[in-house]
Formats: C-alpha cells, sequence, structure tokens
C-alpha cells in the first residue's frame, strides 16, 4: 500500500506533539511495508543535518524543494516544500514571521550580490497571509502528486487539508483527514471562523476522519455536522527507545521535589491552573520546584504571573527543550503535570511514564480515556489538582505504585497499533473507490 | 445425612468523605452518602429478606435455619439510620432458629497487626450482640474469612468458642472435602467449619449468569445437588454475603423465589436437614485435621491477602493506622478512639486494590472511589488529621496535669 501523507516536521525539528504523532505514526507504517511519501512545508535552509540524506533538491516553479529520506525509515521519502507554515503559528503572527524570515534572508552576511540576489529570489513566493499561504503550498502539493502513484492521502490537521482535498480530487485517490486537534481545542469558543471553514470543508470532503481520542471525536460530531460512521477513534502511541539512560540530577537540592509540567506554554495547556495549584502546594509544604519546560504564546505572562503570586523563586522556566535535555528533566521529576483545558490526546504524559516518572493530567483530555494508573483531576479543581500532587510528594508508596503500575501500561500504546488501525481504515476505503 | 448450614455475611464500612490535605475538620466521614446506602441496601436486601426467612422459619416450624455474622459498623448504622432492620433481626433471633457469630466489631485486619485491639474488638462485638439480641456467639469467623492455624489457636486460647468458619480453598483441602467437619492443628474444643465455595458461589455469584451451563438454577436442581453429598458428606456449608439477595442479585433474577422454594426442596428428601454452625459442629464429629499454615480468605480468585494488601500503598495504610494505637489509647479519647477504629476497616484498604482495576466488577460495587489512588490520598489525609488530633491531646493532656 502507498500512501501520500501530508504531514509536519520530523526529528529533529520538532515543535510539539503533531511532529512527535507524524514520525511515530510513519515509522510504525514503513516497519509494517507501507510505502509513504511525506510531504512537509519546510522553510529550506541552506544546511540540514546529518540525520537527512539529500536525494535531488528540485527548484520547480512552486518554489525549492528538497527530497531527502531517514536510514531508519526505509520505506518513506520525504518531500519539503519551501513554505512557511508551521502548526503553532497563529494567523496573526503569520505575518510577523514572515517579515522576521524575509529580513533575516536579506540582512545575511555575505557580501556577494548575486548570492543577495538569490536568497532573495528564494522568499519571493511566500504568500503574504497564512490563508493564502495553505492554498499556496495545496498548489504546490499537487504538482508533487501529480508526479506520484499512491492509493491514498492522509492530511494531518487544518493546514493540509485543502492540500488533501486538491491532491485526492486531481488524482482520484481517497481522503483520511486525521484531526490532531481542532479550533475550539486551541482558541476555545473564540474559534477563527475561516480556519473553522478549512476544518469543516476538509472533514465533509474526506472519505473517512481519524480522531486521536474520543473527546475529539465528540467535538468532530458536535461542531462539524459529521456523522457517527465516517468518524474512527485511533489513539497515538508513544516511541519505547529502550533502557533510558540515567543522568545523575544536578543543580537541585537532594531532597527538593520537582513537580513537571512540559508543553507549549499556551492556554490549551491550562499553565495559569499550574501556577494556581503550585501556590497550594506552597502554602502547605516548601522544598519543591515547579519546573514548566517549555514555550509559547503564554511564556511572559505566565512567568509575570508567577512572580505576581509571589511564587516566582519556586517557578523555574527552561524554554523549550531537546534531545537529552528532555531526558534530564524527566531524570529529576518526581510528579509530571498536564493540566490541559482541551487536549485532544497528549502523548507528553505517556513519554513521562515511559521515563519511570507518574502523571497527573486533566480529564478533559483524551489519553484519560487510554490511562488508568495515572492520577486524573478537573482541570479547573485547583483544590483537588494541589490535593494530589502534595500527596504524591508526601507518600513515597503512592508515587511508586504509581509509577510501575503506569509504566507498565503504557506498553501496551504502540505505535504499531495505530498504523494497523490506519491500515484498515485505507483498505476499507479503497474498496468503495 | 446432608446438613446445608447457611451463614451469611452483613456488612457495610463507614465510608469516608472527600478529604484534602486542607481540610481541618475531624469530621471524617460521609453521614449522607453512608446513610443512602444503608436505607437503600436494607429496602432491597435485609429488610425483604429478613422478612421472608422470617416467613420460611416459621412456615417450617423449626426445621429452617440460618445463620448471621452483623459487624459492629453497621449495627451503629442501623441505629443512626434505619433502625427497623434491628427490630427485624431481633425477631430471628427470637425465634431460636437463627445463630449470629463473633467477628471483630469493625471488620478489620487487626488480627495482624495487633493482638489486643483484635481480642477487644471481638469483646467488643460480643457485648453487642448480647445486648441487641440477647444471645451470645459461640462461633467466631474473622474478617473476610481471613483464616490459618495461628488464628485459630488464638481463638482456641480464648476459651469462648467452640468453631470457627473459614474457606474450603483447594489449595487448603487438597483432595479432602469441605462437606466434613475438621479440627485445626493443635486444637482441642475448637471446630473448622469450610465454606463449600462451589455450591456457595453457585447462588452468590453464578445464579443470574447467562452464559452459565446451569443457568437457571432452580431450588429443586440445587437440592438436588444437595443430595449428591449424602454418602460422601455430611454438612453443606454455604457461606455468602448477605447482599446477594437483592442486591447482588437483583430481585428480578428470581432470587427471592430461589430462596423461598429452597426449604421445602431440600427438606422433601427425609435424610436433609438445616443446622446452625453451633448445631453442626455439635452433631458431626471432626473428620481430620487440616492445616492452614498460611493465611486464606473468601476473596477474589486467589483466595488469599492480596485484595487488602496487594501493593504498597495498601501495606502503607495499614501500617500507619496500626502505628497510631499507643498514641490514640493515651488519649483516652472516645471519639478519637472511635474514628481511629472505623478507619480500620477492611473496606478502606479494599478500595486501594490495584489488581483488577482495569476491570475490577467486585472491587468496584459501592466503591466511593474513581481509582485506587484516589481512595489512598483520602485515606492518608484523613490519617494525618487523626494523628494530628492525638498528639494535640496528648499535649494537652501533659499540660492539664502538670498544671
Amino acid at each position: 500500500m502507498k500512501v501520500f501523507m501530508l504531514g509536519w516536521e520530523f526529528p529533529p525539528f520538532i515543535s510539539g506533539g503533531l511532529g512527535t504523532a507524524c514520525y511515530g505514526l510513519t515509522k510504525a507504517m514503513s516497519n509494517m511495508g507501507m510505502d509513504v511519501l511525506f510531504v512537509l512545508p519546510r522553510a529550506v535552509e541552506a544546511s540540514q543535518t546529518t540525520h537527512v540524506r539529500m536525494l535531488t533538491p528540485k527548484p520547480t516553479a512552486g518554489g525549492q524543494e528538497l527530497e531527502y529520506t531517514f536510514d531508519e525509515l526505509h520505506n518513506v521519502r520525504f518531500l519539503a516544500i519551501d513554505s512557511m507554515l508551521s502548526p503553532y503559528t497563529a494567523p496573526e503572527q503569520f505575518k510577523q514571521r514572515l517579515d522576521e524570515v524575509i529580513t533575516l534572508k536579506r540582512t545575511a552576511e555575505h557580501t556577494r550580490p548575486e548570492q543577495i540576489e538569490q536568497d532573495a529570489a528564494g522568499t519571493h513566493h511566500y504568500a503574504g497571509d497564512m490563508f493564502t499561504e495553505v492554498h499556496r503550498y495545496a498548489n504546490a502539493a499537487v504538482k508533487l502528486a501529480m508526479e506520484e502513484d499512491f492509493d491514498v492521502v492522509h492530511a494531518h490537521d487544518w493546514m493540509t487539508y485543502p492540500a488533501g482535498i486538491a491532491v485526492a480530487a486531481v488524482t482520484g485517490r481517497p481522503l483520511v483527514v486525521h484531526v490532531h486537534s481542532t479550533e475550539f481545542d486551541r482558541s476555545g469558543e473564540h474559534v477563527n471562523q475561516m480556519i473553522y471553514d478549512i476544518e469543516r470543508r476538509g472533514m465533509h470532503a474526506a472519505d473517512r476522519i481519524i480522531a486521536v481520542s474520543h473527546l475529539t471525536r465528540n467535538i468532530i460530531l458536535s461542531r462539524y455536522g459529521v456523522l457517527g460512521d465516517k468518524v474512527e477513534v485511533v489513539y497515538n502511541g508513544v516511541e519505547r527507545n529502550g533502557d533510558t539512560r540515567f543522568i545523575p540530577r544536578s543543580g537541585i537540592a537532594g531532597d527538593e521535589k520537582i513537580v513537571l509540567f512540559l508543553g507549549r506554554i499556551t492556554m490549551q495547556k491550562g499553565p495559569e491552573y499550574f501556577l494556581m495549584a503550585a501556590k497550594k502546594v506552597l502554602d502547605e509544604m516548601e522544598n519543591v520546584k515547579f519546573v514548566m519546560a517549555g514555550s509559547g504564546d503564554m511564556m511572559h505572562r505566565t512567568i509575570e504571573m508567577a512572580a505576581e503570586m509571589g511564587i516566582g523563586q519556586k517557578v523555574l522556566f527552561t524554554g523549550f527543550l531537546r534531545g537529552e535535555d528532555v531526558e534530564r528533566v524527566y531524570q529529576m521529576a518526581d510528579l509530571y503535570v498536564m493540566p490541559s483545558v482541551s487536549e485532544p490526546f497528549g502523548i507528553a504524559p505517556l513519554e513521562a511514564l515511559n521515563h519511570d516518572v507518574p502523571v497527573l493530567i486533566s480529564k478533559q483530555s483524551g489519553v484519560a480515556e487510554v490511562l488508568t494508573h495515572v492520577l486524573k483531576v478537573d482541570f479547573w479543581d485547583i483544590n483537588e489538582m494541589a490535593n494530589k500532587i502534595v500527596a504524591v510528594l508526601k507518600y513515597p508508596p503512592l508515587q511508586l505504585t504509581l509509577r510501575e503500575h503506569g509504566n507498565f501500561e503504557v506498553r501496551r500504546l504502540r505505535w504499531q497499533d495505530a498504523a494497523e488501525k490506519c491500515a484498515r481504515v485505507y483498505s476499507d476505503i479503497m474498496v468503495h473507490v | 445425612m446432608s446438613s446445608v448450614c447457611f451463614y451469611f455475611q452483613v456488612h457495610q464500612p463507614f465510608r469516608l468523605r472527600h478529604y484534602t490535605v486542607f481540610d481541618k475538620t475531624s469530621h471524617y466521614f460521609d453521614e449522607f452518602k453512608n446513610a443512602s446506602i444503608c436505607r437503600k441496601v436494607a429496602s432491597k436486601c435485609y429488610l425483604p429478606t429478613n422478612r421472608l426467612l422470617l416467613k420460611l422459619i416459621r412456615k417450617f416450624g423449626g426445621q429452617f435455619r440460618v445463620s448471621f455474622s452483623v459487624t459492629g459498623v453497621l449495627l451503629e448504622q442501623f441505629h443512626k439510620y434505619c433502625p427497623e432492620v434491628i427490630s427485624t433481626f431481633d425477631a430471628l433471633a427470637q425465634t431460636g432458629c437463627v445463630e449470629f457469630l463473633a467477628e471483630t466489631y469493625y471488620h478489620s485486619l487487626s488480627y495482624l497487626y495487633s493482638r489486643s485491639e483484635f481480642a477487644d474488638q471481638i469483646l467488643k462485638h460480643i457485648a453487642m450482640i448480647e445486648q441487641l439480641f440477647g444471645l451470645t456467639p459461640r462461633v467466631f469467623r474473622n474478617t473476610e474469612l481471613i483464616y490459618n492455624n495461628d488464628i485459630a489457636r488464638t481463638i482456641e486460647s480464648m476459651d469462648r468458642f467452640d468453631g470457627i468458619l473459614a474457606e474450603g480453598a483447594d489449595h487448603v483441602l487438597g483432595d479432602q472435602s469441605p462437606n466434613f467437619v475438621y479440627s485445626p492443628p493443635d486444637c482441642e474444643k475448637t471446630r473448622l467449619l469450610l465454606k463449600n465455595y462451589r455450591l456457595s458461589d453457585d447462588i452468590a455469584f453464578r445464579f443470574s449468569n447467562r452464559q452459565w451451563k446451569e443457568f437457571p438454577l432452580m431450588a429443586d436442581k440445587f437440592a438436588r445437588w444437595i443430595n449428591h453429598v449424602n454418602g460422601n458428606g455430611q454438612v453443606v456449608n454455604l457461606f455468602m454475603d448477605y447482599e446477594t439477595f437483592g442486591e447482588h442479585q437483583w430481585e428480578d433474577t428470581g432470587i427471592f423465589d430461589f430462596l423461598s422454594h429452597l426449604p421445602y426442596e431440600v427438606l422433601k428428601h427425609p435424610d436433609n436437614n438445616f443446622l446452625t454452625p453451633s448445631e453442626v459442629i455439635e452433631r458431626y464429629p471432626p473428620m481430620g485435621v487440616i492445616d492452614v499454615p498460611h493465611i486464606v480468605s473468601w476473596a477474589d480468585t486467589e483466595r488469599d491477602l492480596s485484595a487488602w494488601l496487594g501493593n504498597a500503598m495498601q501495606s502503607n495504610a495499614l501500617h500507619e493506622v496500626y502505628r497510631l494505637e499507643g498514641l490514640v489509647k493515651q488519649a483516652h479519647d472516645e471519639q478519637l478512639m472511635a474514628d481511629w477504629r472505623r478507619l480500620q476497616t477492611s473496606d478502606h484498604f479494599y478500595y486501594m486494590c490495584t489488581k483488577y482495576f482495569s476491570d475490577g466488577d467486585v472491587h468496584k460495587y459501592f466503591n466511593p472511589y474513581d481509582s485506587p489512588y484516589d481512595s489512598y490520598i483520602n485515606y492518608m489525609n484523613v490519617l494525618s488529621n487523626l494523628r494530628k488530633r492525638c498528639l494535640e491531646t496528648a499535649a494537652e493532656n501533659t499540660a492539664r496535669s502538670t498544671a
């Protein structure tokens, strides 16, 4: 089976769960023997890393493209379309980012005028606003698709839906849209109407919709006017990378407890609830520090909030973490908290459990549907959140039992199973074509 | 001769209210929830079944006989929430056909942690039964039929009991039959009655299971199984939770009809009769000695202690509550003592079990918690507060005595 997949970043260029999910799913599909042609937006830079083996850079009318492969993903070919699209940029910020990139390219430190010309030329095709860019991207994707052969189109999250619809229409192949999050998760009730329209159009044009949880499926059914039998639930999995190396703690006192928040610092993830619970915990016990690892549009406001609440000394902000730093922060943590306001799934708790860290998650998350050996709380119930945090820090047997059972439980959440379910969905819709 | 010996366990714990680390109140128990559950079970089970048994006892002129053990904590709840239930038990006691057994007043695991508590709780329970029903228990059963040789020896040494009940588990019996009276090792007076778990669970668990090959279970079919014991057994010990009638098996399964026809069907065979545990012990000499060095119980498929001591949280909680014994007793405070003892009820630790968390049915019945972790957190928060109260009372006492 050959899949034309429209997705997002790949390691190491990951900015959130979407990239992680795409990687996990694609890798599992590759291991199953499925051929995947993975198209992603990537603002082209001069140098790449060694993970990536460049095939042929293809300058085409749609902008410069790159084709490459990863050694560990045998059956996957990547095609990057030069685009500014990124899954976590809101439309207002898109223009800002675009301007920044263009300025950067134009003021790069080389003096040869031809070089400057060439670089500047590389940006001429970026559309000025996000929505136009989405459609330009769809165009570029169609041009790529017409030179390829595949059985099904699989589009991840709203920005790729127009591309998915276009490719499916032009090639006559069935379309699967994969909903990792909806506008309601990201923006609460103040949805952006244009994004909502794109999401809705994508869901209605698709032959099948995949939701990452029943929570998300319910939102799709109730808010987008979709019929139940069109939506499948396929839970995300988690990568198990073998034994985690032991990295000794440093910089934090021996008996000091660490409560970890790891994720984008944005409204959806409930950072203010984390802080309010932290305050209550600190009223009850002293030797605990709260670490917020991540960055996001609410980061500055959150830092200010911590200071205003008088707990600034006890809350540490690490910024965005990658690679070994992520390992290290999990090693240090006594508890991982995910107080999300609306989390379609939430892979981070699974990674925490993989690293032997007990987990407290919001009941308003998709992952709460699949985990039993975790603590659960309503995101707004700060009292109970603090109660549970204190309990884990105060009672070692609780931490121990959660760790043991949680680590065991997470082993049955495999990308393999997600990939197999996707394959079944593909077979279903291919029959009808 | 086939003697049918019915024993019904009647118990409800004092469930805790939601108690966070920020709570300072000394009111630990959820009065509203406990009252609702008590009254609900009374109306679905205790009252209708007691009335049915009374009717059957009178109808068969003394030939139909049963036994109960009603825990002290439930009797307290009856007093508070539905005293009419006590009067139905009293009526049963007055028939002379009903035996009441003794157990720990608080349905606790105190045997494992404090022998003095164990003894005190048994005496307190006996006193209450005597006071309410004018009967003195002569047969003992430990919480959830937790049993081994040592427990038997302890009971023997108390010099108050003629017998003790236990689970007729396969790994205890070997190829012996539960349908005889036995002796524990080194015991002269105490006799051992072992539950016939197959026949007991046919009624208590399988009765309404449509996938069971013997479904539907009619009284005459069951009586025939009892008859089969004739010739290679003397007594059929049917030990079960009283909530079988009306709660675990709802009225519409026909469980009450089954019960009401059973005495007739059993007594049709002239060799059969119904006996209470004391009467069984009196009539049948022990067939041999049963050696039970390791603890057995009637809980779950394992029939051991894992329902209450299967993980670190449970053993920690149990350890901590019994660690307070000295402090609590020194405080000489009745309310403190009552609270501490109500925290010993085995249910609290049962709720912390992670064994079947993914698919636990039985553990979830009337379980007020969403997860075993929530129950541990709640319990430990309450215990923290209790400890604080003990220390405060001790400090006051010292201050007063030195003043």
